[in-house]
């Protein structure tokens, strides 16, 4: 593909990425603000020798990712609130069977059917805990549109390598927002396939992690290594296990294998935080309003400066800490009461004093709301 | 010495199976892969799915490629299985639960899509699983844990659901007649398109001992005198066919097979990069 400079809408630069990322499967049910996603895969998978279904419901559509990741193809479903609460327990299915997923959850206002086209962050706790049981989970969240396109390349191949379902927590206004873009060449673009194993059938088994190995090497069904899969917690073999010791072993492997690698998992931004007093925590939609507000703050004389996290899960323990040492006063700014708020917290130095601008009525929070809450309660 | 059949299908190290003495799944699960022997079917190219309960337990056992999967999901993985590689032959086996309850939205947009999917109804109208609680195969007015004065629910003919549904082939047959099924499945996995093979089987642990239907036994003799071939029906006064379980190839038809459509989509609309 040539370099192509294109107006382009944060839903379709998420296809547009899956297909750069080898998509060929997407698997989903029609959900507002993400529709544009099944709409345009609908499109464009045919052309590219993929295949679209609309399924019955949610729960289905995420099913389906399952097995068609499983018979061999990169899977992607997309969704937003009440669709993402029904597809759980089988994001908790691929988490411990350890198939490779992608799910996009345009966020929009909750709880229940809440407010369909409005924006929301409401969904970043249940990004990660939806799901029954301790378990991993990979979340990115894009600010921009090319960021939309970028980040649902990494979270294909993060998939991949760490044999995991991803998710892609877009919101209303990234969903929607319209932005010129320029489209790399397939060149220039990174792309993890699956390790696939290369012994003998007989000799396969589908959950040993070699040494040296990040995780158990996957065939597709299909491909002559015969094996069973089941969300049953299950030895090396594949099959369902009740000893204890293999539980624990099964659930801390999985855990770890994203906790331990958080390095590679961990994309930030930081901007102006070199002499900053206050740094704003924003991500998402919110981070644009946030980085407008400390070009304006600067303006001023005062010195903000935005830490941008762009993976949401695992958290960024480490980055945050040492950015409440540094600065010693954050600014959480986010679209619902305070979700990612209770983790900085959590991680902040003891010294730090964590401010926090909250809204869930559906609306964007905007930069001279962030000035205002920097002026009167945190300067002042 | 175990047979042929065991070895060459099974996954020995994985027997005895952990289903209840006199239970009919065993029945239907041999069935089933006598099936696969008679059509001849590569192992690695045959697919195995199922969801949670009893029968869901039969792809741990069965030596090809098996998914062991969500309660009553297990159609819609088979869906994704079945449209990322066509060239599979995906086999659903499920329960009364799984594909009727919980899984019966699924059951009738798989039939509704007539995607090349044989399922096969591992029937034994009770929650085993979990201890016996009535499902939506459990005759009116039979008991179960959760039905302690008799269910007052109707229950399902899974065969007239998976018709009107749109699938291709319906069939059924039960544990007593486990040559009919393995026929039947046969004609199911060839039917290009969803088909339906309800096999009835009996729970004496729960629905037997619940019901009075006195042991193994009496449940399989109960089968063999209550079941009617769908051939011998006309020739029948309607007064006989009360409370009967009609067997037997129930219904065909040719339609477009959805994997094949879409691969039509591709080839018209496909374009080269």
């Amino acid at each position: 593909m040539e370099n192509k400079v294109k107006l382009m809408q944060g839903n379709e630069a998420c296809v547009e990425g899956a297909l750069a990322a080898g998509m060929k499967f997407y698997a989903g049910y029609p959900i507002t603000p993400s529709t544009e996603i099944a709409e345009i895969s609908s499109l464009r998978l045919p052309r590219v020798g993929g295949k679209f279904i609309q399924m019955e419901d949610e729960i289905a559509g995420m099913a389906a990712v399952i097995g068609g990741s499983l018979a061999g193809l990169k899977s992607m479903t997309a969704t937003s609130g009440p669709g993402f609460s029904l597809k759980q327990e089988n994001i908790g299915y691929a988490t411990i069977t350890e198939i490779p997923c992608v799910i996009v959850n345009v966020q929009r206002g909750g709880p229940s059917t809440g407010l369909p086209t409005s924006p929301s962050q409401g969904d970043v706790m249940q990004a990660k805990w939806g799901t029954h049981g301790d378990h991993p989970m990979i979340a990115l969240t894009p600010y921009s549109v090319r960021e939309t396109f970028d980040l649902t390349i990494k979270a294909f191949n993060y998939a991949e390598k760490y044999r995991t379902p991803v998710i892609l927590l877009l919101d209303e206004v990234i969903g929607h927002l319209r932005e010129k873009i320029e489209i790399p060449n397939k060149e220039e673009i990174e792309i993890f396939d699956r390790v696939k194993p290369s012994c003998e059938p007989k000799d396969y088994k589908p959950y040993r992690v070699e040494e040296n190995d990040l995780v158990p090497k996957m065939a597709s069904f299909g491909e002559g290594y015969r094996y069973h899969v089941t969300g049953l917690v299950h030895d090396e073999t594949g099959f369902p296990s009740n000893d204890s010791k293999i539980a624990e072993e099964l659930v801390n492997r999985l855990v770890n294998k994203v906790e331990d690698n958080i390095e590679d998992i961990a994309n930030y931004e930081e901007y102006m935080l070199d002499d900053a007093d206050i740094a704003i925590v924003a991500y998402g939609a919110t981070a644009r309003s946030a980085k407008s507000a400390v070009n304006e703050a600067r303006e001023n004389g005062l010195k903000v400066g935005l830490f941008r996290p762009i993976t949401i899960w695992p958290f960024l323990t480490k980055q945050i800490k040492e950015l409440t040492k540094k600065v010693k006063k954050i600014l959480v700014v986010e679209m619902n009461l305070g979700q990612y708020l209770i983790e900085v917290e959590r991680a902040a130095d003891k010294g730090a004093t964590i401010y926090r601008y909250n809204k869930i009525n559906g609306q964007l929070i905007s930069p001279d709301e962030i000035i205002k809450k920097i002026k009167e309660d945190i300067y002042a | 010495m175990p047979s042929k059949l065991l070895q060459k299908y099974f996954r020995m190290d994985k027997l005895p199976h952990i289903w209840c003495p006199g239970c009919g799944h065993g029945i239907i699960m041999k069935s089933v892969v006598e099936a696969i022997d008679e059509l001849g079917l590569e192992k690695d190219k045959v697919c195995i799915v199922s969801g949670i309960g009893c029968s869901s337990r039969a792809p741990g056992y069965m030596d090809f490629n098996t998914l062991h999967t969500t309660h009553g999901r297990a159609l819609a993985f088979a869906t994704g299985i079945k449209m990322a590689n066509p060239e599979l032959h995906v086999i659903v086996v499920t329960g009364d639960g799984d594909s009727a309850a919980i899984g019966g939205n699924h059951l009738i947009h798989a039939a509704r899509r007539n995607i090349d999917i044989t399922t096969v109804v591992f029937n034994n109208n009770i929650y085993g699983m979990t201890g016996g609680q009535y499902s939506p195969t459990t005759p009116t007015r039979e008991k179960g844990t959760t039905a302690p004065y008799g269910n007052i629910d109707k229950n399902f003919d899974l065969c007239e659901l998976a018709k009107a549904s749109g699938a291709t082939y319906t069939a059924r047959a039960t544990a007593y007649h486990a040559k009919m099924i393995k026929d039947l499945v046969v004609k199911g996995v060839k039917n290009k398109g969803f088909s339906f093979v309800e096999s009835i089987s009996i729970c004496p642990t729960y629905y037997g001992r619940k019901n009075k239907k006195g042991e193994s036994p009496d449940m399989m003799k109960y089968l063999k005198d209550n079941s009617i071939n769908v051939k011998a029906l006309n020739k029948l006064p309607k007064d006989d066919l009360k409370d009967k379980i009609v067997i037997g190839e129930l219904y065909k038809n040719e339609e477009a097979e959805y994997t094949e459509e879409y691969q039509k989509i591709i080839e018209m609309f496909r374009q080269e990069v």
